[in-house]
């Protein structure tokens, strides 16, 4: 058993934002067919958004580029899902959720609680959606404010997501910090844009996206590093983890827990090998607890 | 993958809203039924059925179709693909059923034509709402018998696939292949209804699809959570039992919509 801000879970493999979240029943399989510890579901916002036009994802060496646009049915249109992931994945379910105010948030998180999530992940972070995102995430007073704001009427968990594109991804994280946050999520995509070069044209419908996959991995690890020296509540990773390594790269980094995204494109059960892999990992060294290796790196001086 | 430049060589009308696009790359290794998003620059970028290994066949619906339907031979668009999963392969002495309705029949056209070449006996019921409405008629006369349906009539059976299927005995067939409006899908499905027959049968689902290759989420199908992109459009009808199949679908923004 391990227990993340309170949520217990098998292991310590989470499935990110925005990868086969939509439904309740893909949730669903990435926890039992996948071996999710616990699995977070699409960022769900307070009207229903068709998201940008295609292509929204351009596949590239490193990972993907995406500018979905934050596509989700609304909270009245999620309930119904969040109630089936709830009812039968046996893991952890949080729900993820972004806004452009305060008060939007606010409506979304109180919309979402009869479906009882077992924690909020605020997302201050998306690149690619005007208005949303890290418009709102580069703000550290309106994230300090947001996120005080969903703590007060929610009693579960509150995570909150970083976007790396700011100068200092230290100085919002404090301010989730200081706003209550129970946990901060680093990272979301960077900013990114890929061009068509027989026509000109560029690849995305939103022209520019976010980038993700094994291309971010090194600038989420000194994410993690830097948030781990600055916060007092625990840094959950995502960014580029397509292995056990990564994994255990990312908990010396400092990560609490670590978020799998686009790897669980080549594989659903990547969940497993991660679990596997760490295991085996800590056996070999001789480590009596995962907790151990959490931010391992910063006493290798 | 970045999407391939295709290049149009010659496009053939096929009926008075379907049209086939030959481009300049051959998909060698593709299998019947695996599909490509095709990017119509500066528009969208949407799924479609190869029909051949270098071609695909459309029909005019909405805003992206329309803008294809008005790019000529020597303009191109972008392509990613073949992506999915086909229908499965055919193989020797096989007796094998294709239903195909309206444009339907463009994936399974090259299905019909490879299982010819592998040796099986190939039957097909091809329908549409009218005469000239109906697809690739002498590519499956080609290869085998072909029984026709019409719903006002004008050529074959007057009515639907299903008014065929029923005055056929579908038990001698090793494989039913069906691809077409899901109403007409659902319809064969539960004319088909016995579960060990089911197994036999294979459809070819329809979903909103955004990336095209299994990691937004944005085609998954109830109860099982499969991506329609990624471990379909093709699923056995023995997959498809207890699902949302024939009942309702996902707009673009994840919403539930009635079928
Ligand atoms: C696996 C698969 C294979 C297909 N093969 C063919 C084919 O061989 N020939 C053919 O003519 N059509 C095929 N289609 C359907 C084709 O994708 C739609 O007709 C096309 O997307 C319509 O776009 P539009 O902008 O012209 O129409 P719109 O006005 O945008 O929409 C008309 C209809 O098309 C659907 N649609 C729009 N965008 C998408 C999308 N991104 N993904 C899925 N559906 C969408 C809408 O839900 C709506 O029902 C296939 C669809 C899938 C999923
Ligand atoms: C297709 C796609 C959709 C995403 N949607 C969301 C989202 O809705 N909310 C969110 O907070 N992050 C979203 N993300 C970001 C991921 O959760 C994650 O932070 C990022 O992809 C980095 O992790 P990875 O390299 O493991 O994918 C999305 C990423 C991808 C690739
Ligand atoms: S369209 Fe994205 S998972 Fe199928």
């Amino acid at each position: 058993m391990y227990t993340l801000t309170g949520l217990k879970m098998k292991n310590s493999t989470i499935l990110a934002a925005g990868i086969l979240g939509t439904t309740g029943a893909s949730l669903c399989r990435v926890a039992l067919e996948g071996g999710a510890d616990a699995v977070v579901t699409k960022s769900i916002g307070s009207i229903p958004k068709k998201g940008h036009s295609n292509p929204t994802i351009v596949q590239l060496e490193g990972g993907f580029l995406n500018a979905m646009g934050l596509p989700n049915p609304s909270y009245p249109g999620f309930l119904q899902e969040l109630k089936i992931a709830k009812k039968y994945s046996g893991v952890p379910v949080i729900a993820s959720i972004f806004g452009g105010t305060v008060v939007e948030f606010i409506e979304v998180a109180e919309g979402l609680l009869p479906g009882k999530p077992d924690a909020f992940e605020l997302n201050v972070s998306c690149p690619h959606s005007e208005r949303y995102g890290a418009a709102v995430g580069s703000n550290p007073c309106l994230v300090e404010a947001i996120t005080a704001a969903v703590k007060d009427i929610v009693n579960v968990p509150v995570w909150v997501k970083l976007t790396p594109n700011v100068s200092d991804i230290t100085c919002i994280g404090t301010a989730a910090e200081s706003g209550g946050a129970d946990a901060v999520v680093a990272i979301n995509t960077l900013k990114g844009m890929a061009i068509d070069i027989e026509s000109g044209y560029p690849i995305l419908g939103n022209r520019s996206g976010g980038l993700s996959g094994k291309a971010v991995k090194p600038i989420a690890v000194k994410c993690i590093y830097d948030l781990y020296t600055t916060l007092k509540i625990p840094v959950i990773g995502v960014g580029g983890v397509s292995c056990w390594q990564d994994a255990v790269e990312m908990m010396m980094a400092g990560a609490a827990a670590v978020q799998v995204g686009s790897a669980v494109y080549e594989r659903i059960d990547i969940f497993y090998e991660i679990n596997k892999g760490i295991k085996a990992f800590l056996q070999r060294k001789s480590y009596s607890d995962i907790k151990e290796l959490i931010g391992l790196s910063h006493e290798m001086v | 993958m970045l999407p391939l430049n295709a290049t149009i060589l010659q496009i053939t009308e096929e009926s008075p809203f379907v049209r086939t696009f030959f481009f300049d790359l051959n998909f060698e290794t593709m299998e019947p039924g695996q599909f490509v998003m095709v990017w119509v620059r500066g528009v969208d970028e949407v799924p479609m059925g190869l029909s051949r290994i270098n071609s695909i066949t459309v029909l005019k619906v909405g805003e992206t179709t329309s803008k294809l339907f008005e790019l000529k031979e020597g303009d191109s668009f972008g392509l990613r693909g073949p992506l999915g999963r086909g229908f499965s392969l055919p193989s020797k002495n096989e007796k094998i059923l294709i239903i195909a309705g309206g444009v339907g029949a463009a994936p399974l056209s090259p299905y019909a034509e490879a299982a010819y070449a592998a040796g099986s006996e190939v039957h097909t019921i091809l329908g549409a709402r009218s005469a000239d409405e109906l697809i690739f008629e002498k590519r499956f006369l080609n290869v085998g018998k072909v029984y026709i349906s019409t719903d006002d009539g004008s050529k074959g059976t007057k009515g639907f696939v299903t008014d065929v299927l029923k005055e056929l005995d579908f038990l001698v067939y090793d494989k039913i292949l069906i691809c077409g409006k899901e109403l007409m899908m659902v319809s064969v499905f539960r004319l088909i209804k016995d579960r060990k027959v089911l197994k036999k049968t294979e459809f070819s689902l329809q979903r909103y699809f955004k990336c095209g290759i299994g990691i937004c989420g944005s085609c998954c199908i109830d109860r099982s959570g499969f991506r329609v992109c990624k471990e379909g459009p093709v699923f056995s009808g023995a997959q498809l039992l207890d699902s949302e199949f024939g009942s309702y679908d996902r707009d673009a923004s994840g919403r539930r919509v009635k079928i």
